[in-house]
């Protein structure tokens, strides 16, 4: 069942748009948004309230890489895996973090406390190595600097 | 050295307030084109300045406006902004939206105005977080001073003005599969003909421009084109963004006239090579553009200047290949990229590019043969312009083609020695 607070949210959204499916997009990031990620029953539910098919939202979410299908931990790591980052050695960051979180790309450590994704160009070529957690970006990344911002991160 | 686009941006300080915008002359050009020219001027005045889409392909903005039906009472058009940005290597959108959102906003409402678009959408790249709240408050504001929303300015012009924060894939850079993503659905190339600007969002006439493309609109109309074109050092005109990242002394991005020569860019502004560092290679405006070599520095980064030299300006960012970075390893990052970003519709992308990337690999990790060689030169026929159905795969096809050319040397004693000989 979606909340109320969800549909309320979606509405919103819904009348930036001449159709209601239109909003299929905002209305699995708002769910993803209250809940971390987006489970079939959402996806039906979803399309229940949008007057789509299950599969068509379905379609849509497998398509968009930044909507989870899967139960992701607390705080997502995203860490830019594009040629500029890779140049300035990204690969060796992502050692590092794998290393010390003992989780590979996709995975989600024992305590649900970090996911580890990759992800694609961030746009921060001049300050590559970069990445994101949650919200927040973050570059010129050293294992040090890693060590010091994952903490803040509960 | 005029700098029209960047003039007002300071990194160090939070964007200027639609307040401090206008003090510093900003949507003068908004005034003006709304109280003082019809849509069809600002069209045609557009056209004239021969601004070239800063987007990568370099197409003229006002012939795209050009193609909107204009006659009266025939329901709702768009503009939409194309703020996708997702190139590997590309980072010059990001600037203008986070430093001056004011200047797009400008831009987009005399755009909307010479299309006569009731509608305007900015399709944002979901990682650019502060983008958005800088968007968000700018549109607020706008909203406010009367420069959106109902009888903008007094004279019955109407526009409302709204984000949309994508879910994340690449494919949604590309004009018609931006389209679809706006609309729900997966974002998959729609057949062109009929063009957006006929029958585009939500099946209505839809004019779809890139970030750094709009925000010289208000300019072009308040100073005109001969202003326009005296900025550049080429017959295209303006300026702009070009940045350079990889093992360069200062990566960065500054705002040039267009024709400024390649060795330019990279020598006085980025500042050379690192120390013990090397020159290779490079792309000039992005990963989906083909590698140029030592013998192409002095060409004028142009639209057809690069073209001439067998690439293309695309994005305006380049990625340098230094020599002790591994050239298989490179493209092998590169193609992996596209291979995943591939919106899987059509099969030669959608098969073609993960085999790509799975025999660079092969001759990446020591296990390479001569006959991979001749699979990948297959690819970048099999992929090229005519056989895929949007330009994902061509562009994907672009670096491996040249890269073949210019590296081959590096593919070979892969597969003689075994094993990446950048790799101890």
């Amino acid at each position: 069942m979606l909340s109320e607070k969800e549909k309320t949210e979606i509405l919103k959204e819904v009348n930036r748009y001449p159709y209601p499916s239109a909003a299929c997009i905002d209305a699995l990031k708002i769910v993803q948004e209250h809940r971390g990620w987006v489970s079939d029953e959402a996806v039906k539910d979803i399309a229940h309230f949008l007057h789509l098919s299950n599969e068509d939202v379905e379609g849509v979410a497998t398509f968009y890489s930044r909507i989870y299908r899967k139960p992701v931990g607390r705080n997502i790591i995203l860490l830019c895996d594009g040629i500029s980052c890779m140049i300035l050695g990204y690969e060796s960051i992502y050692e590092h973090i794998s290393g010390k979180l003992n989780i590979r790309f996709g995975e989600t450590t024992k305590d649900q406390r970090y996911t580890l994704l990759p992800i694609s160009c961030l746009g921060d070529c001049d300050h590559a190595p970069a990445m994101m957690i949650n919200n927040d970006h973050f570059n010129h990344l050293t294992f040090e600097k890693v060590d010091e911002i994952l903490e803040n991160y509960k | 050295m005029e700098q029209p686009l960047t003039r007002h941006i300071n990194t160090q300080l939070p964007p200027m307030t639609l307040k401090e915008y206008q003090k510093a002359g900003g949507y003068a050009g908004v005034t003006k084109a709304l109280k003082e020219m019809t849509p069809g001027e600002v069209t045609n005045l557009v056209k004239a300045s021969n601004l070239l889409g800063r987007g990568g392909a370099g197409f003229p903005t006002g012939t795209k406006w050009n193609l909107v039906p204009m006659d009266q009472n025939q329901g709702p058009k768009y503009l939409v902004c194309n703020a996708d940005e997702m190139e590997p290597g590309t980072f010059k959108d990001r600037y203008l939206l986070e430093g001056n959102p004011h200047q797009l906003i400008a831009g987009m409402i005399v755009a909307a105005y010479a299309i006569q678009a009731q509608t305007a959408y900015i399709f944002l790249r979901w990682a650019y977080k502060k983008a958005e709240t800088a968007l968000r408050k700018a549109i607020a504001e706008a909203y406010a001073a009367g420069f959106l929303g109902k009888n903008i300015l007094g004279t019955g012009f109407d526009l409302e003005m709204n984000v949309h924060s994508s879910a994340g894939r690449y494919i949604c850079g590309e004009e018609t599969a931006l389209l679809n993503s706006l609309e729900g659905k997966r974002a998959t190339p729609r057949t062109k003909p009929p063009f957006p600007a006929i029958s585009g969002l939500f099946g209505r006439p839809t004019v779809v421009n890139n970030v750094e493309t709009l925000c010289w609109i208000s300019h072009i109309v308040e100073n005109g084109t001969e202003w326009f074109k005296a900025l550049s050092l080429t017959e295209t005109g303006g300026t702009k963004l070009f940045g350079v990242s990889g093992k360069v002394k200062h990566p960065g991005l500054w705002e040039l006239p267009v024709g400024v020569t390649i060795r330019e860019i990279l020598e006085d502004h980025a500042g050379g090579m690192l120390d013990g560092y090397g020159f290779r290679g490079l792309l000039p405006g992005g990963a989906s553009t083909d590698f140029l070599i030592e013998d192409h520095l002095d060409i004028k980064m142009d639209f057809h200047t690069v073209a001439e030299a067998g690439s293309r300006m695309g994005t305006g960012t380049m990625i340098i290949l230094d020599d002790k970075t591994c050239p298989v390893a490179f493209l092998q990052n590169i193609e992996r990229f596209f291979a995943l970003e591939s919106c899987g519709f059509c099969t030669p992308c959608r098969e073609g590019l993960p085999w790509v990337e799975k025999v660079l690999g092969a001759i990446e990790s020591g296990n390479g043969r001569m006959e991979h060689l001749d699979i990948l030169k297959f690819q970048t026929k099999y992929l090229a312009p005519g056989n895929t159905f949007c330009a994902h795969a061509p562009g994907a096809a672009e670096p491996l083609q040249s890269g073949l050319n210019y590296f081959y040397d590096d593919f070979v004693s892969h597969i003689n020695q075994h094993k990446c000989p950048w790799k101890s």
